[in-house]
């Protein structure tokens, strides 16, 4: 692999898993999509170039993530590790794509970069809110593998 | 207040439905997406719509954009494999006939002229391209390539040609929009200066039935009316030495919740239709005492269209008010309008 852009990036704990309570095992109780829902699909992505999770490296925080159940709207920002971190793109595709496989299709889901934590914010967002382009990118056997790589099975 | 009743929901697509087209006498369509087939639908005698044949072989990725020639013997199929094909039944089956190369990237529309002598495509490569048709009896048509026109700075979403004249509109990710003609002198193709007035990607362009305005809608939310000025305009405004210019004379905003995917001005009605991230069609009307430069549009119906993003709006060529609506959800659905419909209650509640 080429050199890394962020040798050495801070890495955080992770969060304790979620609580069980009885609602959550009665099959009867009509259980909304939340924050905390979504965070836990997408916690585990692993970074590009590190054996980290996009939760260790605080690219990804329960607390910029926004649900909207009923108006079926999901709404990501994420932090780059460095602000010209050339793998952002990367990283909000698999976010997209994870979200993509796990979600009903009626959920709208927007991903992008934080505001302030990355030079080429506006290009990016535009990127992945483009659905034509992130479609084509789907199709690109060489990045999908890349992709499946990011959001398959937790390194540890 | 105006109503809309749908008339049917076609399935058959595996995924998203990215485009269809109306051919010319409004009894066949053709619509692709997501699953690299083209369906083309024909009326039973009971007047239901089905895909009487599929067409399965012509590209190995998604089939952005689908359209007829005005004669009705062509389709064209632009596809993110980086070709055009066209398609006709002089064998009595469809075809694939012509396979257009040349672009870099993903090609995103295709369009024919009025004249049916030339075929205009757009791609993800930044790039316009003119193709000539040459067809002579008994021979086979050729296609050459007439322009590359590299206006644009980023992805050009659509390509769309005047109704009448061989102008040719194009619209991009790099917000703006730019029309091309050909030279009197030296045959050249020509841009005219860009067109500005969007603040994001402007996904698809639409002319009205005189070609003297166009609309457009854009991932900005909005939709906006462009008006076409000549040298000998009345109100004052500047013409550079190509002739007309094109100016923004009227923005619809407020209407629109997510992106507007696509626009249709139909040529009988002057009815204007959108498809829109939310989901959502609308349906909008020219304010009766409107002033043409500084013209007023009405909303007149929202249709809850389908599950998920609306991607095409197409008016029928020849029955005012049926308009054909496809979408991610996999579905085409064909409804009729109605203005101020005077009916009874029960049969308003669409």
């Amino acid at each position: 692999m080429a050199e890394l852009e962020n040798i050495n990036p801070n890495v955080y704990k992770k969060c304790e898993d979620r609580t069980l309570t009885k609602d959550d095992e009665d099959e009867d109780v009509v259980d909304p999509f939340d924050e905390r829902e979504i965070f836990d699909l997408i916690r585990n992505i692993n970074d590009p170039e590190h054996p980290l999770t996009l939760e260790e490296l605080h690219v990804l925080e329960q607390s910029l993530i926004t649900v909207d159940n009923e108006k079926s709207t999901v709404h990501i920002l994420f932090t780059p590790t460095i602000p010209h971190c050339s793998m952002a793109t990367l990283i909000g595709l698999s976010i997209r794509v994870k979200l993509l496989r796990a979600l009903p299709p009626r959920f709208k889901v927007s991903v992008e970069i934080n505001p302030g934590t990355h030079a080429s914010e506006h290009a990016v967002n535009k990127q992945l809110t483009d659905k034509e382009r992130v479609a084509a990118a789907l199709e690109n056997t060489h990045l999908m593998e890349v992709i499946n790589q990011c959001i398959g099975t937790p390194l540890k | 207040m105006d109503k809309v009743y749908l008339l049917q929901t076609l399935t058959g697509h595996v995924g998203r439905v990215w485009s269809a087209s109306w051919h010319p006498s409004g009894d066949i369509f053709a619509s692709c997406g997501e699953d690299k087939t083209i369906r083309v639908w024909t009326k039973t005698d009971t007047n239901r719509w089905v895909a009487q044949t599929v067409l399965t072989d012509g590209h190995s990725r998604t089939i952005r954009d689908v359209a007829w020639s005005y004669c009705g013997h062509y389709l064209a199929s632009a596809s993110f494999d980086t070709t055009v094909a066209v398609w006709d039944k002089k064998s009595g089956e469809f075809e694939c006939n012509a396979t257009l190369e040349g672009h870099d990237n993903e090609v995103k529309s295709v369009t024919w002229s009025r004249s049916g002598n030339l075929l205009a495509t757009c791609s993800r490569d930044k790039s316009v391209w003119i193709w000539e048709i040459h067809n002579a009896p008994g021979q086979e048509d050729e296609y050459e390539c007439a322009a590359v026109l590299n206006g644009h700075t980023q992805d050009v979403k659509k390509v769309c040609w005047h109704p009448q004249e061989e102008l040719l509109a194009s619209a991009s990710y790099d917000n703006t929009i730019r029309m091309y003609r050909q030279d009197t002198v030296d045959s050249e193709w020509e841009m005219l200066e860009p067109m500005e007035s969007h603040t994001s990607t402007v996904w698809s362009i639409s002319f009205d039935a005189t070609g003297k305005r166009l609309a457009s809608c854009s991932e900005d939310t909005t939709v906006k009316i462009w008006q076409q000025y000549g040298p000998d305009n009345t109100v004052g405004i500047q013409c550079p030495d190509k002739g007309s210019v094109w100016k923004c004379v009227c923005t619809l905003a407020g209407f629109h919740s997510r992106s507007v995917y696509d626009i249709d001005w139909c040529k009988q009605t002057g009815l204007l239709a959108t498809a829109c991230g939310d989901d959502l069609v609308r349906i909008f009307k020219e304010a009766t005492n409107s002033d043409p430069n500084e013209p007023t549009f009405e909303l007149v119906v929202t249709i809850a269209a389908h599950s998920q993003d609306a991607n095409k709006v197409a008016w029928h060529p020849v029955k005012p008010g049926i308009l054909l609506t496809a979408s991610d959800d996999g579905e085409i659905k064909i409804w009729q309008y109605q203005e101020d419909a005077d009916l009874s209650q029960e049969r308003c509640q669409d």
